[in-house]
């Protein structure tokens, strides 16, 4: 019988030949990822990091983003107490405030590698699917047993088999390609599952591929992965990343699959998740009109380069209407420099948008473009849960940055088809 | 003992506000938001002993631990749900948090109806009629036994020392 990618991983991983869905393991993850939430994690652990310190000054892969810079007293004592602690454990992978959001930090350096297994304190470590690596989100109490150990215990996963056919078509996009697939499965289609994704993969460039594994866990998914095929090694070799051939396992053809699914590119329109759950999912046609008050383009699902590029060229020339507000956020330095450098930034601020530090920014309602009661945000993140953006009698749509884009010009929702005309 | 009943798809801000993640990390902090943005009557009035009765997906959303933490620590008796999202799951058996999957016994519930849990045998009483629920594998259950995960990785390394 053949064996599924979540099933091979974990059979090398912890030393078995063989591996059943159901069946539990201990693994030594490569990484662990962790962010402003670091804090709280040392804290419950602080005599044991003293007596027996961390296990490995590698495993740890520390980002600040969740609430950058410091909004207040206490986030800054808590950025503070990362700092002193990255520096007495000499941990070496620690990105400071300014870097960028922790899941495109873990992709763009090169951390997530195929067939590693990386886990994190932050439910969309399910991105690091689209380069071929087990990931997957964990709460903060495992993150401190798995610095002070290395190791965990996984379920293996059953897994669902997606086969993608032909190539999205203009304006139709990654984010409403996973927004379908959430809305046809529902919000715990694929709970304690493994996604695999066949097909015409090779059409996806590797930052839609991002966009589609980061929301994984938004079907509740364990992990989303994709194969290692020429675009992905063209990444790597890019980005000079090492990797391993050997180490890209991929699914057997006669694996065996809980269920199947296959979705045709071609067909896919621009979609948006209706208030307050992902799954809830609507055509342009069924909330187009309606007024927003926020736009909002950027966040680990949407904002890298080719999402700015996408804005820039909608709004280049333009205005957004002055019923709107519009707010841009790159996912990382990186990403920033690139957009300035090709003048997408200037573009986007010329037209009215308002620029954020990389880092999570408004998403999660912490600080920076919190909603005021009544008022609708359209966001090319991943959550639309009441109250995530500060305020619970707002209202969040999720959908495309092209979508976005041109709802910005507009003050309401608009097919982005509109300006394709 | 009082049954806090809610509906599908509970998720992690609607179970502690993500704007108050990282300004509260303690129990103490924790527990005057909990259920904030869902039900404004439950951290005011919610007792040791009480219990969740929900329906799919509960938990689902962030990584955020706040929930489990803070439910263990009013004294949830148990959350008895139609099913669990796997991140609240583990966060959940990690603290030590009672979780029943049973969408027989959340169906059967109605208002007024008395509850009791039977953890060891693995039964859920809701009113006049017993649900089974499948017990925990071994490695989750030792996790529960130790007091949390905390609990049982200290208990390793001390052991690992020695």
């Amino acid at each position: 019988m053949g064996m599924t990618f979540a099933e091979k991983v974990l059979a090398v991983k912890s030393g078995n030949k063989e591996v059943v869905p159901g069946q539990i393991v201990t693994v030594k993850p490569d990484h662990l990822l962790t962010h402003d939430n670091t804090s709280a994690i040392i804290g419950k652990i602080s005599d044991e990091l003293d007596k027996y310190g961390v296990v490995r000054d590698d495993l740890s892969i520390i980002v600040l983003d969740h609430v950058v810079p410091a909004a207040s007293e206490k986030n800054a004592a808590g950025h503070k107490k990362i700092r002193s602690f990255v520096k007495e454990h000499h941990l070496k992978n620690f990105f400071d405030v300014g870097e960028g959001i922790c899941h495109q930090i873990v992709y763009e350096k090169g951390f997530a590698k195929p067939g590693s297994i990386v886990l994190g304190s932050d439910s969309h470590t399910c991105s690091y699917g689209a380069v071929g690596a087990f990931a997957s989100g964990i709460d903060r109490t495992e993150a401190a047993s798995i610095m002070l150990t290395g190791e965990t215990w996984l379920k293996v996963p059953p897994t669902i088999k997606i086969t993608l056919k032909g190539s999205l078509k203009y304006p139709a996009s990654a984010k409403d390609l996973i927004l379908t697939i959430i809305g046809t499965i529902s919000a715990d289609g694929a709970g304690y599952k493994a996604v695999e994704f066949h097909g015409d993969v090779s059409s996806l460039s590797m930052d839609e591929r991002f966009t589609i594994a980061n929301m994984g866990v938004e079907m509740g998914a364990k992990v989303t992965v994709f194969p290692v095929d020429e675009t992905a090694k063209e990444f790597f070799s890019s980005n000079n990343i090492s990797f391993s051939q050997n180490d890209a396992v991929w699914a057997d053809p006669d694996a065996e699959y809980e269920r199947e699914l296959t979705f045709n590119l071609d067909e896919i329109k621009p979609v948006v998740a209706a208030p307050h759950t992902v799954d809830n999912l609507k055509s342009i046609k069924d909330v187009e009109g309606t007024p927003i008050d926020q736009c909002f383009i950027g966040t680990c699902t949407n904002g890298r380069l080719s999402d700015i590029k996408i804005a820039a060229s909608i709004l280049k020339g333009k205005k957004i209407s002055p019923d709107t507000r519009l707010l841009i956020l790159p996912a990382s330095r990186k990403i920033l420099r690139e957009a300035m450098a090709k003048g997408y930034i200037d573009t986007l601020i010329e037209a009215g948008a308002l620029l954020l530090p990389p880092g999570c920014g408004p998403c999660l309602g912490a600080h920076q473009g919190a909603l005021a009661p009544g008022e609708k945000c359209l966001s090319t993140a991943n959550r639309n849960f009441k109250g995530r953006m500060g305020c619970k009698e707002a209202e969040i749509f999720l959908a495309s940055p092209a979508t976005v884009a041109v709802s910005a010009i507009y003050g309401k929702i608009t097919d982005p088809g509109k300006e394709a005309e | 003992m009082r049954v806090w009943k809610y509906g599908d798809d509970i998720n992690t801000d609607m179970l502690f506000p993500g704007k108050y993640t990282y300004t509260c990390s303690t129990v103490e902090e924790i527990k005057p938001h909990l259920l904030e943005d869902l039900d404004t009557e439950f951290a005011s009035n919610v007792q040791k002993g009480d219990f969740i009765f929900a329906g799919k997906n509960f938990g689902c959303g962030s990584s955020r631990e706040q929930p489990a933490l803070g439910l263990k620590a009013v004294g949830i008796r148990a959350v008895v749900a139609e099913s669990f999202s796997r991140i609240f799951f583990r966060a959940s058996i990690n603290q030590g948090l009672l979780l029943i999957e049973s969408p027989e016994a959340v169906r059967s519930y109605s208002a007024g109806d008395e509850v009791d849990v039977d953890p060891v045998e693995g039964k859920i009483y809701v009113g006049d009629k017993t649900f089974s629920f499948p017990k925990l594998p071994p490695e989750m259950l030792e996790i529960i036994e130790a007091g949390g995960l905390l609990a049982y990785t200290k208990k390793k390394l001390e052991t690992r020392k020695n």
